[in-house]
């Protein structure tokens, strides 16, 4: 079982700082309003633009290698579970580094969610 | 404007595609990799091998197919609404892998793994019953 270990925890850490240096590079694009395809072919062009995307695409790219590892070990229906630890990262990465506002509740669904992985670990036969 | 129903409306699509391409996508992935065998962070000098055998499987290429599409509706939705909202909002798609892995890769899932799995989708439903934007945009 400790095999997977690391991959795992560079498929959440990498993973969840990816997603925040992507969210930042769209945040700073502003929101998308025209779904026609050459919109959204500018859209993505400006956003290649942007350092932060860069950064994202290359830290969500570890994070993709390092879940064909995982799988490559454990069942799909326990790698992937397990990778929704990134919920707790996400949103203590989305306050701290974006900015936005986590209530009270998002913290207790955080918490559920949690508690839902340690059970998927505890249920690993 | 902090939200309104178009906005709402539009999230709500872009969270449907993202919840169907994303579990696909990984199981797809999984399909792939049971076929390439375990790969260990010890043994370097086989990486080459592992490579080549995984950028020859079709699985995997289907697999990355899903979550290219997962990704650009991931990114669209992230130019209006909030991360920690969007990303609690799209991993329903955690129950979704959970079912496709039991019923197309005959996964065997104990009753604990199950319960964790519900655990954690009610988490997401806790979560993502908030606003989708809590920061004004300039």
């Amino acid at each position: 079982m400790a095999r997977e270990i690391p991959f795992l925890l560079l498929i959440v850490l990498s993973g969840t700082s990816g997603e925040l240096c992507v969210a930042r590079a769209m945040k700073s694009i502003g929101e998308v309003t025209d779904f026609r395809p050459a919109s959204l072919i500018r859209v993505i062009f400006r956003a290649m633009r942007v350092g932060w995307m860069w950064m994202g695409i290359t830290l969500m790219a570890i994070a993709f290698f390092a879940l064909l590892g995982a799988l490559s070990i454990e069942n799909v229906t326990f790698v992937v579970p397990v990778t929704a630890l990134s919920y707790a990262a996400g949103a203590l990465g989305g306050k701290i580094f974006l900015g936005e506002g986590v209530s009270r509740r998002r913290w207790f669904g955080v918490l559920l969610v949690c508690v839902g992985v340690t059970l998927v670990f505890i249920g690993q036969k | 404007m902090k939200s309104s129903p178009g906005l709402h409306l539009k999230t709500f699509i872009l969270i449907v595609l993202l919840v169907i391409f994303s579990p696909l996508g990984n199981v797809l992935l999984s399909k792939g990799m049971k076929n390439v065998g375990a790969v260990s962070m010890s043994a370097p000098g086989e990486l080459i091998s592992v490579f080549m055998q995984v950028f020859t499987s079709g699985f995997i290429w289907l697999g990355i197919g899903c979550l290219l599409l997962f990704f650009v509706a991931y990114l669209l939705v992230l130019s209006w609404a909030d991360y920690s909202y969007v990303q609690p909002a799209s991993s329903i798609s955690y129950g979704v892998v959970a079912v496709l892995g039991h019923f197309f890769l005959h996964e065997q899932v104990t009753p604990t793994r199950w319960a964790g799995i519900l655990v954690i989708c009610l988490g997401v439903f806790v979560v993502g019953h908030t606003p989708p934007r809590t920061t004004e945009h300039n």
